[in-house]
């Protein structure tokens, strides 16, 4: 049975594309058919994100005018052959997608994928109100701040309000994935705890990825952590974040908030040099 | 005013100013539009005003307002009501409408067009409030709706950020957060059973007897009646703790339930 999944957080740079690419390599490195779907139109970013910028030549808006067949769209990455990617349109805007339009591109890629992740646009408008729309359950990304949290507080609301399994009186599974976490940081109270963000947000955490140039790193050689540095603490948490996606049960490894042992011999001066 | 408090929760009483301007009252017509009633002298009313701009800046913001000139009409004639229309304007406030003067003065203004009377039960509402004695305690003129049959909400899921509950008819409780961003309006009390991190505006029908509990403390604002205070206008002692908060003599107190 084909899942829906958007990814979402309302607020834009806390980490939705590369944790969309990240979650999509890792579902497929577990022998899942995915494809992962760009619907930041006019601000397309996965295709480079996933290496694949040098293959666009159909994207979402054609798929979805129907000026173009979906296979003819799809964009098989070249490390994973279950992987595909769907890329936006750079030169077109969000209008150019309606809601009948994309409901049919969901339905072709249920037939055909067992995981369709949705990379949303930040903001609320209509970019992300479709992103969303036909999605069985999301991940939302959030970083340890209070405007994070709180925009992801407010996409929440809207998940279990303007989405169609919402509207059909079903209930979104929702899932929280956090992103540049700083544990050194956070015990410094410099950043958000993640018991603190649970408490506001009140949905089940799916992973905790630490702050980490590695995932920098694989961005800009445009490759997926999980494929790029498997190995790293980001790529291992992106892995763990999908086989609890699969229904694994493993416990969520929070990175210790306390202090490292060189800070408490020598307090913040010795750490900080 | 500052009498009534106890100082722990209340910093207007080390504030000079909050002793001697009067307070502004604002009057939630709906959970749309507030009602203003400028007061003479205006130079003054309008200092407060400013002072509670800045104080809660949010709570302006988009919000609709309304203003009841009869006073202004009353105590400084036509042109003093021009001068208030203007001074509201200056202020970049969404004016939607004017009450409280004759039509016919307005004509040949800018403001000709704008609503003279709201029509609707909010003004009925609004004619019951005027109408009805204030003091904390004492029996009510019999609201539109009795007690026994007062309706009331059940809200079983958290209210997340840009969510907004209005329930005019009475009281509203809910089993979970109200978030930072979200707001609760209620005709009657409001009970959350959960952290209140965003607003709640309690007593749109009920007035001064209505309350607000929650189990936690971290509100952006509460108000009660025409009351309203913001986070900042409480201390550190009450935060994070149960608290009720309620409209006592003419001041909005909020006390720990632990």
């Amino acid at each position: 049975m084909s899942k829906v999944m958007v990814v979402t957080s309302g607020k834009g740079g806390v980490g939705k594309t590369t944790s969309s690419a990240s979650l999509g390599a890792a579902l497929a490195q577990a022998g899942q058919n995915v494809v992962v779907v760009d619907f930041d139109v006019g601000l397309r970013n996965l295709d480079l994100v996933m290496g694949a910028e040098r293959r666009v030549v159909f994207d979402l808006v054609n798929v979805v005018q129907g000026d173009a067949k979906l296979p003819q769209a799809l964009i098989r990455d070249k490390r994973v052959e279950t992987l595909y990617l769907l890329p936006a349109s750079q030169t077109r805007d969000k209008d150019a997608l309606t809601e009948e339009g994309v409901g049919r591109v969901i339905g072709e890629l249920r037939e055909r994928f067992d995981w369709i992740v949705c990379d949303s646009p930040a903001g609320i408008e209509k970019g992300a109100l479709l992103a969303m729309r036909f999605a069985d359950l999301a991940v939302v990304v959030t970083n340890p701040e209070v405007s994070s949290v709180r925009d992801s507080d407010r996409i929440i609301g809207m998940l279990d309000s303007k989405t169609q399994r919402a509207e059909d009186g079903g209930r979104l599974e929702k899932h929280l994935l956090l992103t540049r976490y700083d544990a050194a940081r956070a015990a410094r109270g410099e950043m958000m705890k993640v018991d603190d963000i649970l408490e506001i947000l009140a949905i089940p955490l799916l992973g905790i990825v630490s702050e980490s140039p590695d995932v920098l790193s694989a961005s800009n050689v445009g490759s997926p952590v999980t494929l790029h540095n498997p190995t790293s603490a980001a790529g291992r948490a992106y892995i763990d974040a999908a086989r609890r996606l699969l229904g694994e049960n493993i416990v969520v490894d929070t990175p210790p908030e306390r202090q490292s042992l060189m800070r408490r011999l020598f307090g913040r001066k010795a750490a900080v040099a | 005013m500052a009498d009534l408090l106890d100082p722990r929760q209340s910093r207007l009483a080390d504030m000079p100013e909050g002793l001697e301007l009067p307070h502004v009252t604002l009057r939630g017509r709906t959970f749309m539009a507030l009602v203003v009633t400028p007061a003479f002298p205006m130079a003054t009313w309008f200092a407060a005003f400013d002072q509670q701009m800045r104080g809660a800046a949010g709570f302006f913001v988009d919000r609709p307002i309304v203003a009841n000139l009869a006073e202004t009409l009353e105590a400084g004639g036509p042109e003093a009501v021009f001068i208030v229309l203007e001074g509201l304007e200056a202020r970049e406030l969404r004016l939607i409408g004017v009450e409280g003067v004759d039509p016919a003065l307005l004509a040949g203004t800018r403001w000709e067009r704008m609503p003279k009377t709201l029509h609707g039960r909010a003004q009925t509402l609004e004619a019951w409030a005027e109408t009805s004695p204030v003091a904390a305690g004492g029996e009510r003129s019999p609201a539109p709706v009795t007690s026994s049959n007062a309706p009331s909400l059940l809200i079983d899921r958290p209210v997340r950020s840009g969510q907004s509950v209005l329930f005019e008819d009475g009281d509203v409780t809910i089993i979970g957060p109200v978030s930072s961003g979200a707001e609760v309006i209620a005709g009657g009390s409001i009970h959350i059973y959960g952290s209140l991190r965003g607003r709640a505006i309690a007593g749109l029908r009920t007035g001064a007897a209505a309350r607000i509990f929650c189990r936690r403390l971290e509100a952006e604002l509460v108000g009660v009646d025409r009351l309203y205070r913001t986070a900042e206008h409480w201390g550190e002692a009450l935060h994070g703790r149960p608290v009720q908060v309620m409209s006592d003599r003419g001041a909005l107190r909020l006390t720990a339930l632990d």
